[in-house]
């Protein structure tokens, strides 16, 4: 037992040599921690912006996604989506909006806990971290295309309009509405840990690559 | 240079102004402006004084205007120096439009009902905007009703009127609704005299039964009402109490309240009597009352006042014996009165004495203080000596009528016969200010017709803003399109930034939906209205959420009782919930309906034919109505408000089954 923990947390650095490299054996360590906090920050900050444009309004409607709950013109823009017979925007990604706040914990606890690995394991509890801006928007495309293609055939206006799916980056057409779609504060840093992890695994292999190698060496 | 070139230079210098302020994309030239101007035979003054006003689509007005609507009995919001209207303000008469009176609002309506019978119309006169040190402060507005003395309260975050009250001493009045500084209280002074309450009398007991007063109606800013139990009046000389002003600054604290028919005239045409328009005017003088209201408030709350119908009135002879009244003359048949910026000139116009005639308040001090009295009147009011309290006089022109003021020591007058706008110059603490000697007239400036009331930009606060001003004219005779025997009236703007002769009318405004008097010009900035209502279920008349509100999916169709019905209904674009609301023919029916809209001017009717109702519900709005459905019947109810696209399928039907 205690050799399959010591194989999966990997090879322990030596108190000496860790004092001659130690921008070698820090710098995975640095790269999750700046990861960890642009994550714990990105709670707090939007993920993605809607701005649908149209002449009844000079101030554009706005639609906000954070990691838990939607802000903006939800209610204007459920008011106008009735008529299209769409469902109401709050009923989207409800599971994803509960747990959305303790997943981005769970993932800073991973990243935390793969700053004391050293084998390749490490990358099982990183490569979660580093998908997420990536999945985050696969469904948000998803959840687009079901509520834009499962329309009402009851609704007001449902013989006026075909099913659609706008854009969840760029610009669309929605009736008179123009849609503008950009990722927020909180995707983009999302996206930069991202960026930041892979760099991290690669300074990781730099770093513990021939520790290992010579760890096996010995055994054998 | 020859005249021609002069003009088209200036003409070239107002097209340039003309262009920068409505820039555009497209390639224009100044020669299309000239084009223009010389197809539609434009001056360059005139193209100048389109450039000053012309307001392009999506750019605001810098100040806005409250207007009274004389016998229309509203109140009219218009923009400077666009001159367009922005809304009305339905109070005294019921309006559709606002839904105001058919089923919203009848409350506050029947709170203006007079011995217990329905009035339903007004006679605006004088609006007064609530002032905080001296200055509009943007949040409340009392407006009088002359023709049956009752005062409104509206209140300027949704612009609707929240309180009317009626006088219980007089039934008319003129001088109201005047504020002080800080609005502690609305005035309101009786005009043609009665005895107390409108009670019956004889012409013959004028002198001893009809009687004058003022009331001071005490505001409750937090709860935006008049508070009555904290209100009270005090007696006056049955002359007709005419136009009023507030004291500010060294004069705060001081009403002061001119009259006509000193001579207690009582008319009678028809018995070979004098009328009244020349028994009314025999005198050389009337009467300019001065009270000391600060002082009036601590003898009402000692107590040394007497419950005339049910209210406290500080009777006459303790008001003379508490120095609260003083009198002095004022020539001939005044009208306006007005108090200078800095609180210490008073400025009095007589109608038929060119003259405008400038009462010192430092004086009137020295006066009152020294008991420098001419005499008293008939009534045993002490009258200060006229030569003692005036500080100047100044021949101003014919018919002078009121007065306003600007920044830089002008002061603005009315000139009802010469229909002309005066400027004239102020002495004192004003006399630096201007480049012309002290109490001089500057310009005349011709307006179209008749001018009664005039308004410059905050003139009749502690810091007036100069550069509008806007003459309230009675008659537009030629000024537009022939709109059958009755016309309009006719706003017209003046530009009055330049210091000097130059004062010139830039836009006229067709005022054909009332008779304005009097209109007060605030900034708009100042102004600070709701875009919707706070909550969804807001009721506008507590200015606050309703428990009983209907809220989505809480829709439904109640019945309480045998004959009783509650209806709670949602509207939102562009559906009611629920559409179908069937009653028995003799039920009680309370309707509840809440406009659940968050978006900025999604507002819904809600009208049902027969029973006499329509409603206007702003975003956020509920409302309560309440009706017998007598009339058995299939009764189609719909949104009145264009809403949306689907506006027309907004309706629902009322069915009333009928009693076997």
């Amino acid at each position: 037992m205690p050799s399959f923990i010591d194989h999966i947390i990997g090879p322990r650095v030596e108190q000496s040599e860790l004092e001659k490299h130690s921008i070698r054996y820090g710098t995975p360590g640095f790269l999750l921690l700046i990861a960890r906090v642009m994550l714990l920050v990105s709670l707090f900050v939007p993920f993605w912006h809607m701005e649908l444009i149209a002449p009844q309004y000079p101030e554009n409607l706005e639609l906000t996604a954070y990691i838990n709950h939607l802000a903006g013109d939800v209610a204007e823009i459920d008011s106008l989506n009735h008529y299209i017979g769409m469902r109401p925007l709050n009923e989207a990604a409800t599971l994803e909006r509960t747990l959305g706040v303790y997943i981005m914990i769970v993932f800073v606890l991973f990243l935390e806990l793969a700053s004391w690995i050293h084998s390749r394991w490490a990358v099982l509890l990183i490569l979660p971290v580093l998908l997420f801006p990536a999945v985050f928007l696969i469904d948000l495309h998803l959840w687009m295309s079901h509520f834009g293609q499962n329309l009402d055939p009851d609704a007001p206006l449902s013989n006026s309009i075909e099913p659609f799916v706008p854009p969840i980056l760029g610009t669309g057409m929605v009736g008179q509405f123009k849609t503008i779609a950009r990722p927020g504060t909180g995707l983009m840093l999302s996206a930069g840990a991202s960026v930041i992890l892979l760099l991290s695994l690669f300074f990781h292999r730099r770093a513990y690559k021939p520790l290992m190698k010579a760890r096996k060496a010995s055994a054998s | 240079m020859t005249r021609k070139t002069l003009r088209n230079r200036t003409l070239c210098a107002a097209s340039l102004m003309a262009l920068v302020s409505g820039s555009t994309a497209w390639a224009q030239s100044m020669t299309d402006v000239q084009s223009v101007a010389k197809e539609r035979g434009l001056s360059t003054a005139e193209l100048l004084a389109a450039a000053k006003t012309f307001t392009p689509t999506g750019m605001k007005d810098e100040y806005v205007i409250f207007s009274s609507g004389g016998h229309s009995g509203q109140v009219f919001v218009i923009g400077v120096p666009s001159m367009r209207l922005l809304r009305t303000i339905a109070v005294f008469t019921p309006e559709s439009w606002q839904g105001w009176g058919f089923g919203v609002g009848n409350e506050i309506l029947d709170e203006g009902n007079v011995s217990g019978k329905e009035n339903r119309w007004g006679d605006t006169h004088h609006p007064a905007l609530s002032e905080t040190n001296g200055d509009y402060d943007g949040e409340w507005l009392f407006i009088n009703d002359k023709s049956n003395a009752r005062i409104a309260v509206i209140d300027l975050r949704d612009f609707e009127t929240k309180q009317i009250v009626k006088n219980p001493l007089f039934i008319n009045d003129h001088g109201g609704a005047f504020v002080p500084p800080n609005t502690e209280y609305i005035f309101q002074t009786a005009q043609y005299n009665v005895p107390w309450g409108a009670d019956y009398a004889p012409m013959s007991e004028y002198k001893d039964n009809f009687r004058g007063a003022v009331t001071m109606w005490k505001f409750d800013r937090k709860k935006g009402r008049i508070d009555k139990e904290k209100s009270f009046a005090i007696e006056l000389p049955p002359y007709w109490q005419d136009i009023a002003d507030c004291g500010k600054l060294v004069s705060d604290g001081y009403f002061f309240l001119n009259s006509i028919n000193t001579e207690l005239a009582t008319g009678g045409i028809e018995q070979k009597k004098p009328p009244f328009e020349a028994g009314v005017s025999m005198n050389a003088t009337d009467y300019l009352h001065i009270i000391d209201w600060k002082k009036a408030e601590k003898v009402y709350q000692a107590g040394r006042t007497t419950e005339i119908k049910g209210f406290p009135v500080i009777p006459l002879d303790v008001a003379i014996e508490e120095g609260l009244l003083h009198l002095t003359p004022e020539p001939r048949s005044p009208h306006g009165v007005d108090v200078a910026p800095k609180g210490d000139f008073i400025v009095v116009s007589g109608k038929l004495d060119p003259h405008t005639t400038i009462y010192s308040f430092d004086k009137i001090n020295k006066a009152i203080a020294s008991k420098n009295f001419s005499g008293e009147d008939e009534f045993g009011v002490p009258v200060l000596d006229f030569d003692s309290v005036v500080e100047a006089q100044v021949e101003v022109g014919l018919g002078p009528l009121h007065t306003q003021f600007g920044p830089d020591g002008y002061a603005y007058t009315s000139l009802f016969l010469d229909s002309a706008v005066a400027r004239w110059t102020l002495g004192g603490q004003y006399g630096s200010m201007n480049p012309e000697p002290d109490w001089t007239l500057v310009q005349k400036t011709p307006v179209h017709y008749n001018i009664g009331h005039l308004g410059a930009a905050e003139g009749d606060t502690v810091s007036p803003d100069g550069k509008y001003l806007v003459a309230y004219n009675k008659w537009s005779v030629d000024r537009f399109v022939s709109t059958g025997p009755l016309l309009p009236q006719n706003f017209q703007l003046l530009d009055i930034s330049q210091q000097g002769t130059e004062m010139p009318v830039i836009y006229d405004m067709p005022m054909g939906i009332g008779e304005p008097h009097y209109a007060q010009i605030i900034k708009a900035d100042k102004l600070k209205p709701w875009a919707v209502y706070p909550e969804i279920g807001w009721d506008p008349m507590t200015q606050s959420v309703d428990p009983y509100a209907p809220r989505p999916k809480m829709e439904r169709v109640e019945r309480k009782g045998e004959h009783e019905v509650e209806v709670y209904m949602t509207s939102v674009r562009s559906h009611f919930t629920p559409e179908h609301v069937t009653v028995k023919q003799g039920d009680k029916v309370t309707w509840r309906i809440t406009n659940t809209e968050r978006a900025i001017d999604a507002t819904h009717g809600f009208s049902i034919p027969v029973y006499n109702i329509t409603l206007s519900l702003e975003a956020g709005e509920t409302a309560k109505i309440e009706f017998i459905a007598d009339t058995a019947g299939t009764f189609p109810f719909y949104c009145t408000e264009f809403c949306s696209a689907l506006h027309l399928e907004m309706m629902g039907y009322l069915m009333v089954e009928p009693n076997e």
